[in-house]
């Protein structure tokens, strides 16, 4: 019997929760697979909705845009800062209406769309045994021996390596290419996304990968090891946003309300920072975890709005590319 | 009649799954663009490195083929179960596999170090080639194997018997016999290289060793420009059906004559100096082969008992994922198996993975949820995947029995049941053993299209351990990993050993 209920469960539907209205959330795979936040979040939600909120895990916005008018899903969370002009120009999204005076965020937030909901900045994490003194800017990571390695994301291909040239586009403006000519030596190898970097970094193959400034606080507070440091750079730190939206097509437009206020409740945002781990982005610095609030801070948070990205992206990458394939 | 049908089903089906995918990203696109120097530069640089990766697997396969061809010795068996196991692994496990081995901080060179030698670096073309070899050079090894197996026992006999030197062996039999087996194994080993993306990047170093795979993935997650993937996916497919095409030119029909269909030990093979070659071979490559994954093993030991029961359920997912790929691409594979068959199932791996799966969604769209058919989606283009290889395994065999054993059968008025059931399966039974465990294993080791056809309750293992890993639990992820390469080498075992159960 069992084998026959393994067998009809790997071709029917997942069943929906008897006459309660669905809210149908679009979602990143890591967003809710059992260790990220999707599981308290829906048990939070369902809680006090009277409705069956269900995530759809996947790729956000190219899915989006192939589905259209006709999409299923009523609200998206999990984009980020980086592609919410195609996301706005595709006129998928109604504005939000809600009050974001909550927000404790490092810049000022008004858009009327895209609600933060956690956030974190940009930055190399490293091996404190291995190096004892990091690199304290990226002219400090150029000038260092060549011995000293780094491992960072594709721009291409992963939204951290993105910011990554955001970063050093926004810091350097036209002298970019000179410090990607710079620090090239010290790129050991570039990957395609965040977490071929971070298991390389893990397994000892360089003492400095590219991640975010909460990173750290996973090991320590999973593994209770405190070697793994994020390094704090003069210049500032990129800061990194993850987004929520709802659909202007929502069938659930009250629910979908509702879910949108939820993002920025104590309910919600308590959840975030040891499922997500990262920073919540509606939540006082008192009520974070404590070991959220040992983290170093950044003196700056730098952060181009959709407009300076858009216009200086394709530049960015060319010149990263460049230096890189000397 | 009924042979014909199922021949005729099964091409227009396999060429459904190609061309209709492309047309409905080009049609969703409404457009298509020029190529960009950049994506010339990507064209250039994806030939050469498949063209490098696929030469250097075939070339060191023909001598480890043979040394396992007429070499009997303890763990033979073993081994050649093992040379399943790279080609099966998720790229990220495998990359990890690798440097653990040759990367920076790696065995090889903490080995040079304490001998006082210099530290060599991976990262560029050369790591690219030696990652594709890893995963490659098995399974060439195994192709060529079977043609070296395949080889009439009576015509050794006689090799034998008018004491041909080596020389004269190698170009009167074993010479026609590779000219039958190489250009399709090399084919099938370019066109796999072609889509390759994460291997490329990370082991190149960067920038330089960027793919059109490369450029696809950012067209369509960056840019979601449809035209531009289009015309990307349009070039690979191009570039290795022509590949395909001069693959099929060079390949000489089977030419041995009849033979009574026995295996027969050959008797050069117990010279000294022909062990020894053969020795030397056999340990040069198991040591290349073992490392990475003996690394596999060693990352994931230590966290097993920590993976919760969701690891076993997707593993079991993946189970039955494999089961169905293997029965569909079995089906195919011997309605296929003929010249035109070989390169239309090379054209199935010839699509980008991408474009095939929005393509895929694009057509499926109207019709249901494309997350309800996520695993069956998966299972089909897992099945597509390993196509061209169960073909290659296949179609040598097939070929040999038609024409040995054809005229007879016309002759009894043999129906094309009989037919299957009597002569053709019972002799295919040691190749259709290996297709099926190579289907079923590369089935469980595939990511698949998730990026689209993500279903939220029925994870498949690989797509598991990229949760774990991009939930930082590198340990648990890697020791799901471990439980992925047994569950792949358990049933390619299984399969395979049960086709080879009377050799």
């Amino acid at each position: 019997m069992k084998a026959l209920a393994f067998a009809a469960g790997l071709f029917s539907a997942s069943a929906a929760l008897a006459d309660l209205p669905v809210l149908t959330v679009y979602a990143p795979d890591y967003f809710t697979s059992e260790w990220g936040p999707g599981p308290t979040i829906e048990a939070r939600f369902e809680e006090e909705c009277a409705c069956d909120l269900q995530f759809k895990p996947g790729d956000l916005l190219p899915r989006l845009l192939l589905e259209g008018a006709r999409t299923q899903a009523d609200v998206v969370i999990g984009l980020n800062t980086d592609i919410t002009k195609r996301a706005r120009a595709s006129d998928l999204f109604a504005p939000h209406g809600l009050a974001l005076d909550g927000l404790t965020l490092p810049i000022d937030w008004t858009d009327d769309t895209f609600v933060p909901f956690n956030w974190s900045y940009v930055s190399f994490v490293y091996n404190s045994e291995v190096l004892p003194e990091p690199p304290t800017s990226f002219e400090s990571l150029i000038a260092a021996p060549n011995d000293l390695k780094i491992i960072v994301q594709d721009p291409r291909s992963s939204i951290s390596g993105l910011a990554l040239i955001l970063w050093v586009k926004a810091v350097y403006g036209d002298r970019a290419g000179e410090i990607w000519e710079g620090l090239a030596p010290h790129i050991l190898t570039v990957t395609k996304g965040w977490s071929e970097a971070y298991g390389l970094f893990t397994d000892g193959e360089a003492p400095m990968v590219l991640s975010f400034t909460t990173s750290p606080a996973y090991h320590i507070a999973a593994e209770g090891d405190l070697t793994k440091k994020a390094a704090i750079f003069d210049e500032g730190h990129y800061a990194f946003f993850e987004l929520t939206a709802k659909l202007a097509n929502t069938d659930q437009p009250k629910l979908a309300d509702a879910f949108m206020a939820f993002t920025l409740s104590e309910a919600f945002q308590s959840a975030i920072p040891e499922t997500n781990w990262s920073f919540p982005a509606a939540l006082d610095r008192s009520a974070w975890p404590q070991v959220f609030q040992d983290l170093p801070n950044p003196k700056t948070a730098i952060f181009l709005s959709e407009d300076q990205a858009a216009a200086l992206r394709d530049e960015a990458i060319e010149e990263w590319r460049r230096a890189l394939s000397k | 009649m009924a042979a014909r049908f199922v021949q005729i089903s099964a091409a227009l089906m396999v060429m459904g799954l190609i061309i209709g995918p492309i047309t409905a990203v080009l049609w969703g696109a409404g457009s298509m663009p020029a190529p960009r120097d950049a994506d010339w530069q990507a064209l250039r640089f994806t030939i050469w490195q498949a063209f490098l990766s696929a030469s250097v697997s075939v070339i060191l396969a023909i001598p480890t083929a043979r040394a396992l061809a007429r070499q009997n010795f303890f763990g033979r068996g073993v081994l050649i179960t093992l040379l399943g196991a790279p080609f099966i692994l998720p790229v990220i496990v495998a990359v990890l596999g690798l440097l653990a081995v040759f990367g920076n901080s790696g065995t090889v060179n903490t080995i040079l170090g304490w001998a006082g030698l210099p530290q060599i670096s991976v990262y560029g073309l050369h790591g690219v080639v030696l990652a594709h070899v890893f995963f490659n050079l098995p399974l060439a090894t195994r192709l060529i194997l079977q043609g070296w197996l395949s080889l009439p026992g009576e015509r050794l006999r006689l090799a034998e018997g008018l004491g041909l030197g080596p020389w004269q062996f190698m170009s009167v039999l074993e010479w026609p016999m590779l000219r039958q087996v190489l250009p399709g194994a090399f084919a099938a080993i370019f066109v796999i290289c072609l889509s390759s993306f994460a291997v490329a990047l990370t082991l190149g170093g960067g920038p330089r060793t960027t793919t059109l795979e490369l450029a696809i993935y950012q067209t369509l997650r960056m840019d979601f420009d449809l035209g531009r993937a289009g015309l990307l996916a349009g070039l690979q497919l191009i570039v290795a059906l022509t590949a395909g095409l001069l693959a099929l030119a060079v390949t000489r029909a089977p030419g041995f004559g009849v033979g009574l269909d026995r295996v027969i030990q050959r008797q050069d093979a117990t010279k000294i100096l022909v062990r020894l070659q053969d020795a030397v071979c056999l340990v040069c490559v198991t040591l290349f082969l073992m490392g990475p994954l003996s690394a596999v093993v060693l990352r994931g030991i230590g966290a097993l008992h920590d993976l919760g029961p969701s690891v076993w359920w997707a593993a079991g997912y993946s189970l039955s994922v494999a089961l169905g790929s293997t029965v569909v691409c079995l089906i195919w594979a011997l309605a296929l198996a003929h010249r035109g068959g070989e390169w239309l199932s090379l054209a199935g791996i010839s699509l980008s993975p991408l474009v095939l799966g929005i393509g895929l969604f694009l057509l499926l769209r109207p019709f249901v949820h494309p997350g309800d058919l996520a695993l069956p989606v998966t299972a089909v283009l897992n099945a597509l995947m390993a196509l061209p290889f169960a073909v290659r395994i296949l179609r040598p065999e097939v070929e040999a029995t038609r024409q040995d054993h054809a005229r007879l059968s016309a002759a009894l008025g043999l129906s094309s049941w009989l037919w299957l059931r009597w002569i053709l399966l019972p002799r295919l039974k040691r190749p259709l053993g290996f297709a099926a465990g190579l289907t079923a294993a590369l089935s469980i080791g595939d990511l698949g299209v998730i990026a689209l056809f993500a279903d939220p309750d029925r994870a498949t293992l690989p797509l598991q351990i990229y949760r774990l890993m991009s939930s930082y639990r590198m340990e648990q992820a890697g020791a799901a990993a471990l439980v992925l390469l047994m569950l792949s080498l358990g049933v390619f075992w299984l399969f395979d050993r049960g086709g080879r159960a009377n050799v």
